[in-house]
């Protein structure tokens, strides 16, 4: 059973189709990188997947069914979704936010994950700092841990899980960049399906094992880096002139754009 | 809580008065002390009033110790059982219903500036009754009373349609916009005033006078009947506090988190917003628009405890209860024999606590 099946997907929103018939078949454990330039489609996509959206036409498949078939506790063990902005009103303290990723389970066991978690982002030792006086990227790598903790805690319960992200590192500094990808490689190797949308190219190719590229609500090219992101997708898709490279010894491009093509479109 | 108690001096200087104060209320202290707060404004309020009964009497008028003058410990236990006990039950049940529902509209509404009296909720209520009082009047013969139980009745169904239209407009698909729902809120609290100074407009004197009592708040007339009465509502809050208590946490990083981290948002909400206005109404039914309770308490609490609901509503509860129960002791005590109104002597403390709540978190949400 692949972990996510989405057959001829249609969102649409009054009379705007957001995603017109997205098909594509995700298989345990798989990394996928969401790219495509700005209103292609990716935010709606991953709502869609993470069940906040529900399809006009078409139909989503997380692990044999629907997201709306799920109670959302089931839900919650089978997919864990980091958003981009999250805001913290009350003053939550680190370790009270992250572990709210064990949803009601509480104990000895949930503290040392979480401890686990927030040692993986590189916040050891903010556990009792209060979560709105930390910069943007140390609260986005909180909200990651908690993610991490729901994920762990809904593979104990049903096995490995499915894990959305939404631009996971856009607020974050060079080296908390590559931290995420080598957790969410971790995650992969255990067996999460992951789907993220990123806009930074090179991170996609470094990132994940196939690449999504969306367009104006449709899949333009779906496959390995290497071959979704070259100069023929990117001056057709972004409109933008540029050289792709391939880093030495490896099967992965990295993406030198140079020229905004204004008719490329 | 091991990583507490070793991560915090570390972090927050073993002198902060703060941290020291939070260190110990995070444990086991907060609710005997929130206790021992309510019997102190208990005792002060059955001792203090137009006929004192100093505390060494008390036990003697309540049947606990032997009395020394029987005739006096008679008239203290009528004072204490007919007029005092029953008003201090009122303001307790009253007091826990206002400080609660605004810590659940709160976290409801991830705004700490939110109240239901603020946002025209009890202004709501108050209408409804006012409405009751009017025209009620006018469908039954002058000269009948009004039964027991209308006003209560119409200030809860007031309080339900102000909720449900304010839900209604604070509400664009999945999400509840913070600032649309202030605004809204103020909206609704104008026009339900507006609707209040109309009945008034046309009102004869004696419902003039009830009226009135509404738009100000009191706690007198306070009946056993009465306490009776709203006590079901204040169950029903302890009842609810398993099943919302982690929602409402949740629910602090947003509705979208919440639904990803497994929480049926919709269902918490509905159950949220009935039992804000079942609260709000019954609060206003018994004692008329008292407000600030609803924003004071729980802000206090969260400085002390945090924000966690599970313990945040039944605090909020307590601390309510002893605060209100001081304030009306006040309220009866500085101009005696007149009463102050308790809601303007709410309001007088509030609104400035509300105001400089404002100015720190302007920032906050799009305000």
């Amino acid at each position: 059973m692949n972990a996510i099946d989405v057959r001829a997907l249609t969102v649409r929103v009054g009379s705007k189709r957001l995603l017109d018939d997205v098909s594509f078949s995700v298989a345990q454990g798989e990394t996928i990188a969401v790219i495509g330039p700005n209103g292609a489609g990716k935010s709606t996509l991953l709502r869609a997947l993470s069940g906040e959206l529900a399809p006009s036409g078409g139909s989503i498949h997380l692990k044999g069914r629907a997201p709306q078939a799920w109670p959302p506790r089931e839900l919650a063990l089978r997919r864990a979704v980091l958003s981009q902005h999250v805001t913290v009103t009350f003053p939550f303290t680190v370790a009270e936010v992250v572990r709210m990723g064990a949803g009601e389970r509480r104990g000895a066991a949930i503290d040392t994950m979480a401890e686990a978690a927030l040692a993986a982002v590189d916040l050891d030792g903010f556990q009792e700092r209060i979560i709105n006086t930390l910069s943007g990227g140390e609260q986005q790598r909180v909200h990651f841990a908690r993610v991490m903790l729901q994920l762990a805690c809904g593979e104990e319960a049903s096995g490995p899980g499915i894990l959305l992200l939404d631009e996971p590192t856009a607020s974050l500094d060079l080296r908390h960049q590559l931290d995420l990808v080598t957790v969410a490689r971790q995650c992969a190797a255990r067996g999460t399906t992951t789907i993220a949308i990123v806009h930074d190219l090179n991170l996609a190719a470094l990132l994940a094992e196939r690449v999504i590229v969306l367009s104006r609500g449709c899949v333009a090219a779906d496959g390995p880096p290497v071959e979704t992101i070259n100069d023929e997708t990117l001056a057709r898709v972004f409109g933008v002139a540029s050289a792709v490279g391939r880093v030495p010894e490896q099967a992965m491009p990295f993406v030198l754009p140079h020229r905004a093509e204004r008719h490329g479109r | 809580m091991s990583g507490m108690s070793d991560a915090l001096p570390a972090r927050l200087p073993a002198t902060s008065p703060v941290a020291r104060l939070r260190a110990l209320m995070a444990g086991p202290l907060l609710f005997p002390t929130l206790v021992l707060l309510l019997i102190v404004a208990a005792l002060a309020a059955m001792s203090v009033g137009a006929a004192g009964i100093p505390l060494n009497r008390i036990p003697a008028a309540l049947g606990l110790a032997h009395p020394i003058d029987a005739a006096i410990a008679e008239r203290d236990r009528l004072v204490l059982l007919s007029v005092r006990l029953p008003r201090i039950a009122v303001a307790i049940i009253i007091g826990a219903l206002l400080a609660a529902s605004g810590a659940i509209m709160q976290g409801l509404f991830r705004n700490p500036l939110a109240d239901p009296a603020l946002v025209g909720v009890s202004s709501g209520g108050a209408l409804a009754a006012a409405a009751a009082i009017v025209i009620g009047d006018r469908l039954t013969a002058q000269a009948v009373p009004l039964p027991f139980a209308i006003l209560p009745l119409a200030a809860f169904i007031g309080s339900l349609i102000t909720t449900a239209i304010l839900q209604r407009l604070a509400s664009r698909g999945r999400a509840t916009s913070i600032a649309i729902f202030l605004l809204a809120g103020l909206a609704i609290a104008a026009l339900a005033n507006a609707g209040i100074g109309l009945l008034v407009f046309v009102a004869d004197d004696r419902q003039l006078r009830d009226i009135t009592f509404w738009m100000l708040g009191s706690l007198g007339g306070a009946t056993w009947e009465k306490a009776a009465l709203i006590a079901p509502f204040l169950a029903a809050l302890f009842a609810a506090i398993p099943f919302i208590g982690r929602g409402l946490d949740f629910l602090v990083l947003g509705e979208t988190e919440a639904f990803h981290m497994g929480i049926a948002v919709e269902r918490l909400k509905r159950i949220a917003i009935v039992l804000i206005a079942a609260m709000t109404g019954a609060a206003v039914a018994f004692a008329g628009v008292v407000g600030f309770v609803g924003i004071v308490v729980p802000h206090l609490l969260r400085l002390v405890i945090g924000p966690g609901h599970r313990r945040l509503l039944p605090a909020s509860a307590c601390f309510g209860a002893a605060l209100l129960l001081a304030a009306d002791t006040a309220a009866r005590t500085i101009a005696a024999p007149a009463e102050v109104p308790i809601g303007v002597l709410t309001a007088l403390f509030g609104a400035p606590f509300f105001l400089v709540l404002l100015l720190r978190q302007r920032g906050l949400a799009g305000l």
